[in-house]
């Protein structure tokens, strides 16, 4: 019974390396990756607990489906090719045959037997996914999907943020899992970052929980895998995972509340003024709207508009001026600015770091 | 040449298959019954789920004698369709009467109960989920009660002006099979709604 | 010649005037024609669907194209998926049940022929409505929505406050309309096949295609209701203020979609029944041999009507139901994989032994069988709850489905119409032309689907208008849609030989295939009254009967 079982271990390894190589090598040849090359969206290309578990049922499960398409596929093949109808027995039927209930037999346990096993090794893998309790010192977020960007609150930190989410490395000896509580504002979103773990959905009015323990570092991709309208291809995910001084010191930046500084204070007024305040939040002023992304840290991130773009002055500008020209439907309106309070409160975001 | 017909010697000798009539209703009852489970489902499901607004507990009033009155129209379809049958068109034409006025007085009496939740509580279909619920099934079911009774002024009035003889039989068969049908999901609305729901 | 055959010979006939042609067209209740003019109608559909694929495809040739705005390509899948489950799966498939299923069992027409004609205007009505949107859609404005909520309208996107205006209400309305017309027809299927077999057709001897379609009708009884009760509950919510999906209220968006997949499950089933139907007609008679295991072909399709009405929720993997949910999900939507496997096993046990006749329906329905197992594997693999985590929402699924109706639906339906063309119209599809179309399509099929597998397990989720540079679906997309142009231009040689073989195809006679059921004893295209006295048979292939009278089937029975 090892014996079996250690050959089918090798087995699934070789098998997992191959479909590795083979998938993980398409990311490769078709794209341009810029500086700080993310992780790509590789379901075999796991990094998490939830993503491997997954990665090595679908192994299982994929040489099961292989064999049977095998062997289905040659009874096929044999039997187009044996009993071609030739020339020569024209006019002659063949042998008329209405069945055989021992052959019926044999291919109905067969099949039963195949779905006994394949249940029991998924059903274990489902429990253990989703039944594991959250640990004591799990790092909370709770997401919530707007139309069409992604809110992140860590309630026991005091941290609001959007988009991009950091979270810490787990050591697999000493883990530091995250958990998710997925809500929604409005309606179905789901957050999918394959090489994290399996997908789950933010259904208002239902919240669902999900945990991750990335044991490598870096950035890892994703986004809204639930039609939720106009922009729903454009709910970018990036997850960033750093390593434990990295994410205490991301933490203790983010809880700190917005600078004041002296160039910004025109561009501020034009914040304020403009009804901006109404929906987005920025932290240690009056400003506390929450249908918007919070922006007390938005020079943090890289992209904007949940990665429809890079975090540049141009395309800020372009955004605030805007933002149908870069996410037609986004549910931002264009403000209307003048140039000159256009440039003043761009140059306002600026200081948010 | 047309068609070379197909027949054997040893043909079978009593070939008798359900009437058509009677399967085609079996499917709609099957279909209709399946529409109404889903509002039932939907009902229990938000059963005590309403954030304000009245509950069941507080204005829902059974409607005993509405009940009574749609449930004996059951019995007076039977016996009506019975009659016909024998051939006895009075007995009939009476009885098919009384089946509507019956049917006619649980409409009304429905009417009444909607009057009074609407005007003496505030409830309506956009008041909450019970509200919702509540109206949807058991306004479904009044249309159906309303599309029968229809169908049974349809045959009063061609009975009444003696189109409706032992021939037709089977057709009334036919739509008393519908109307036991509305009898019986009241049967369950009651028990949902106005039973398990207080 | 027997003597009950009538004979016209000499008589001068009139052409008649294309208005009194069009107008019996119109008014007919002839289960021939009305199937006529269901597939007719699908055809039509089939057009639209397949343009609306194209764009699609178009746009997702390159990442961050700029073909079509988000707005449209959103109309766009919406229109696809709606179209071609409800204006083209459906109505070909009753179109085709309506045509045979009363010739196969020796009756004279459909039960309820006026109910017949009724539930085909429904349907076509539906499906007018539904296309109306594209002018009608925000009402007075007249700029035109088409619903853009995808075909599953999921809870609260199609609530008012998400859809606005009359578009998602043109999807509702137009599927309810049509819904209504598909129960009709399932009535009226049931009432022909309990209530009109000929004298001597037992269940137990009627053609695999009259049981399938007979499951398939109880399906659709029992599958489309909980739509339409839904739709009717969403129509309450957009225009008297229910809150039924309203999650404001404390409705549930999850009760939409229990409802929706309890439909929707058991719809595939609905589509893929009389599919089984057709190889069950085909593959015997092009290998010469009578179906390999009829009563377990019944029970099997029994089965997998039960079953399929316990797996909805494996639609729902990722929305969070607990595990124990999963666990029973994932079981039953792996149990009906069995039965359905054990069909298969008895199509290959049907060509084995036979003497194979490489003919145009048997070309596809190999294709069928080949493709039909994978789709099956695949759906496997999605059954397996955790898996679905990953392949859910993604283009794993796309590709899965795709193979499924494309794959095996659609390559099914191609067969039944290089077999039956020739009995509706008395002539024979083109086999060159035939050859052509199946290759064609082949390639482009493989291309496109197998393909699509990989973005899915790469990451690529479905319903997106396009997609980032960085994640290595570029050249992929680009593949699969090259394949779409190539299965469109099959298309096109098929409607070309439909229409050639009309006017030039070789005259068919009444049994061009020697075959074995009652449609072919009557001459090809039948007459109005189908037979000229009804049949009695003896046992389930009452031509193989007359035609080997010394080895009858009914002795082996």
């Amino acid at each position: 019974m090892s014996m079996l079982k250690m050959k089918y271990s090798t087995l699934r390894r070789l098998t997992q390396t191959a479909l590795l190589l083979s998938w993980s090598a398409m990311p490769g040849w078709a794209s341009e990756l810029n500086g700080s090359s993310p992780h790509g969206t590789n379901i075999f290309a796991p990094a998490s607990t939830p993503a491997r578990s997954i990665a090595d049922l679908s192994v299982f499960v994929l040489v099961i489906a292989g064999i049977i398409f095998i062997v289905v596929f040659s009874l096929l093949v044999y039997c187009v090719a044996k009993f071609r109808g030739r020339a020569t027995d024209a006019g002659r039927e063949p042998a008329q045959v209405y069945g055989s209930t021992q052959i019926e037999v044999a291919w109905t346990i067969i099949p039963i037997l195949i779905v006994v096993v394949l249940f029991l090794a998924t059903a274990r893998v489902i429990h253990a996914i989703q039944d594991v309790p959250e640990p004591a010192g799990a790092v909370q977020v709770i997401v919530i999907g707007h139309q069409y960007w992604w809110e992140f609150r860590y309630p026991k930190l005091g941290i609001v943020t959007a988009n991009e989410l950091h979270i810490p490395v787990s050591d697999p000896n000493h883990p530091t899992p995250t958990f998710l509580q997925l809500l929604s504002a409005d309606t179905d979103h789901s957050f999918w970052v394959p090489e994290l773990a399996g997908k789950t959905d933010l259904i208002p009015n239902h919240p669902n929980r999900m945990w991750i323990d990335p044991q490598r570092t870096g950035v890892f991709v994703g986004q809204c895998a639930q039609y939720c309208g106009t922009q729903h291809a454009k709910m970018l995910l990036r997850v960033s995972v750093d390593g434990q001084a990295e994410f205490a010191a991301w933490v203790r930046t983010q809880q700190k509340t917005a600078l004041e500084e002296a160039g910004a204070v025109a561009g501020k007024r034009v914040f304020e003024s403009n009804a901006c305040m109404n929906c987005h939040t920025v932290a240690g002023t009056s400003a506390n709207g929450r249908f918007g992304p919070d922006l007390t840290h938005l020079m943090s991130r890289t992209t904007i508009a949940a990665g429809v773009a890079e975090n540049t002055r141009a395309n800020l500008r372009l955004w605030i001026q805007d933002p149908s020209l870069t996410k037609p439907g986004s549910l931002m309106p264009a403000m209307k600015l003048s140039d000159a309070d256009l440039d003043a409160v761009v140059s306002y975001m600026e200081t948010l770091r | 040449m047309s068609t070379v017909p197909i027949s054997f010697a040893n043909a079978v000798e009593a070939w008798h298959l359900p009437s058509r009539g009677k399967v085609a209703m079996a499917g709609l009852i099957l279909a209709e019954s399946a529409i109404f489970t889903i509002f039932v489902v939907a009902y229990l499901f938000y059963l005590g789920k309403s954030l304000t607004g009245p509950t069941p507990r507080e204005v829902l009033e059974p409607p005993i004698f509405y009940t009574i009155c749609l449930l004996s129209s059951s019995l007076t379809i039977h016996f009506a369709a019975k009659s016909l049958q024998r051939d006895h068109r009075r007995l009939f034409l009476g009885l098919w009467l009384l089946t509507i006025a019956l049917g006619g007085s649980f409409l009304y009496g429905t009417v009444q109960e909607w009057r009074r939740l609407i005007y003496d509580h505030g409830l309506t279909i956009s008041t909450n989920l019970f509200g919702t619920t509540y109206y949807s099934l058991v306004g479904l079911h009044a249309f159906h009660v309303t599309a029968g009774l229809a169908m049974l002024l349809t045959v009063a009035v061609l009975g009444l002006y003696g189109r409706v003889g032992v021939s037709r039989s089977g057709h009334i068969e036919v739509l008393s099979m519908y109307w036991h049908f509305v009898d019986a999901v009241w049967v369950v609305v009651f028990t949902v709604v106005y039973v398990l729901g207080r | 010649m027997s003597a009950n055959a009538i004979t016209v010979s000499g008589a001068q006939i009139e052409a008649k005037p294309w208005v009194d042609e069009l107008h019996q067209w119109l008014t007919t209740i002839d289960h021939k024609r009305l199937g006529i003019l269901y597939i007719l109608s699908s055809l039509m559909f089939l057009v639209f669907g397949g343009v609306e694929a194209l764009i699609i495809r178009i746009q997702l040739m390159h990442s961050h194209s700029h073909f079509v705005s988000p707005e449209v390509f959103n109309r766009m899948f919406t229109m696809h998926g709606t179209t071609m489950i409800f204006f083209v799966a459906m109505p070909i498939l009753f179109g085709f049940a309506n045509y045979l299923v009363p010739l196969m069992i020796g009756a004279r027409d459909m039960a309820f022929p006026r109910l017949n004609a009724f539930s085909f205007w429904l349907s076509f009505l539906g499906g007018l409505l539904l296309y109306f949107s594209f002018v009608g859609g925000s009402g007075l404005y007249g700029a035109g929505n088409a619903p853009d909520v995808g075909w599953w309208s999921y809870a609260p996107l199609g609530a008012r406050a998400f859809s606005p205006g009359h578009s998602s209400d043109y999807w509702t309305l137009a599927l309810l309309v049509s819904g209504f017309g598909s129960i009709g027809t399932a009535i009226n299927i049931i009432a022909t096949i309990i209530s009109l077999r000929c004298p001597g057709m037992k269940l137990s001897r009627m053609p695999l295609l009259v049981w399938l379609n007979f499951v398939m009708a109880g399906m659709v009884l029992l599958a489309i209701t909980p739509l339409s009760a839904a739709q009717i509950m969403l129509l309450i919510d957009r225009y008297l203020g229910g809150h039924f999906f309203d999650t404001q209220a404390g409705g549930s968006a999850v009760l939409w979609m229990h409802f929706f997949w309890i439909f929707g499950h058991p719809e595939v089933y609905v589509l893929i029944i009389p599919c089984f139907a057709f190889m069950s007609e085909i593959i015997p008679v092009f290998s010469r041999k009578p179906i390999f295991g009829y009563p377990v072909m019944v029970a099997a399709t029994v089965c997998i009507a039960f079953v399929s009405m316990s797996v909805w929720a494996h639609h729902m993997f990722t929305i969070g139901m607990n595990s124990y949910a999963n666990s029973f999900f994932t079981l039953t939507t792996m149990a009906v994989g069995v039965p359905t496997g054990i069909k298969i096993f008895n199509w290959i046990g049907t060509m084995w032994g036979g003497r194979i006749l490489f003919k145009t329906p048997m070309l596809f329905s190999i294709g069928f069988l080949f493709q039909f197992l994978i789709a099956g594997l695949t759906g496997i693999m999605m059954a397996c709850a955790p898996f679905d985590w990953q392949l859910s929402l993604s283009y794993f699924v796309v590709a899965h489905f795709h193979y499924v109706i494309v794959g095996g639906i659609l390559f099914a339906l191609f067969a039944a119409f290089y077999y039956w063309y020739p009995k509706m119209t008395g002539r024979m599809l083109s086999e060159n032309l035939g050859k052509w179309h199946f290759w064609l399509f082949l390639i482009g099929f493989h291309l496109t689907f197998d393909v699509m597998h990989i973005p899915g397990l790469l990451g690529m989720p479905r319903r997106i208008y396009t997609y980032e540079p960085g994640r290595g679906w570029d050249s992929l997309n680009l593949v699969i849609s090259i394949g779409a142009f190539i299965q469109a231009a099959a298309i096109i040689v098929f409607v070309a030989n439909l229409i050639l073989s009309y006017f030039k195809g070789a005259m068919a006679g009444s049994d061009p295939w020697d075959a074995w059921t009652l449609e072919w004893s009557t001459s090809s295209p039948p007459p109005a009254y189908n037979f000229v006295t009804v049949p009695t048979v003896a046992s389930r292939r009452p031509l193989w009967d007359q035609k080997h009278p010394d080895d009858p089937d009914s002795r082996y029975e």
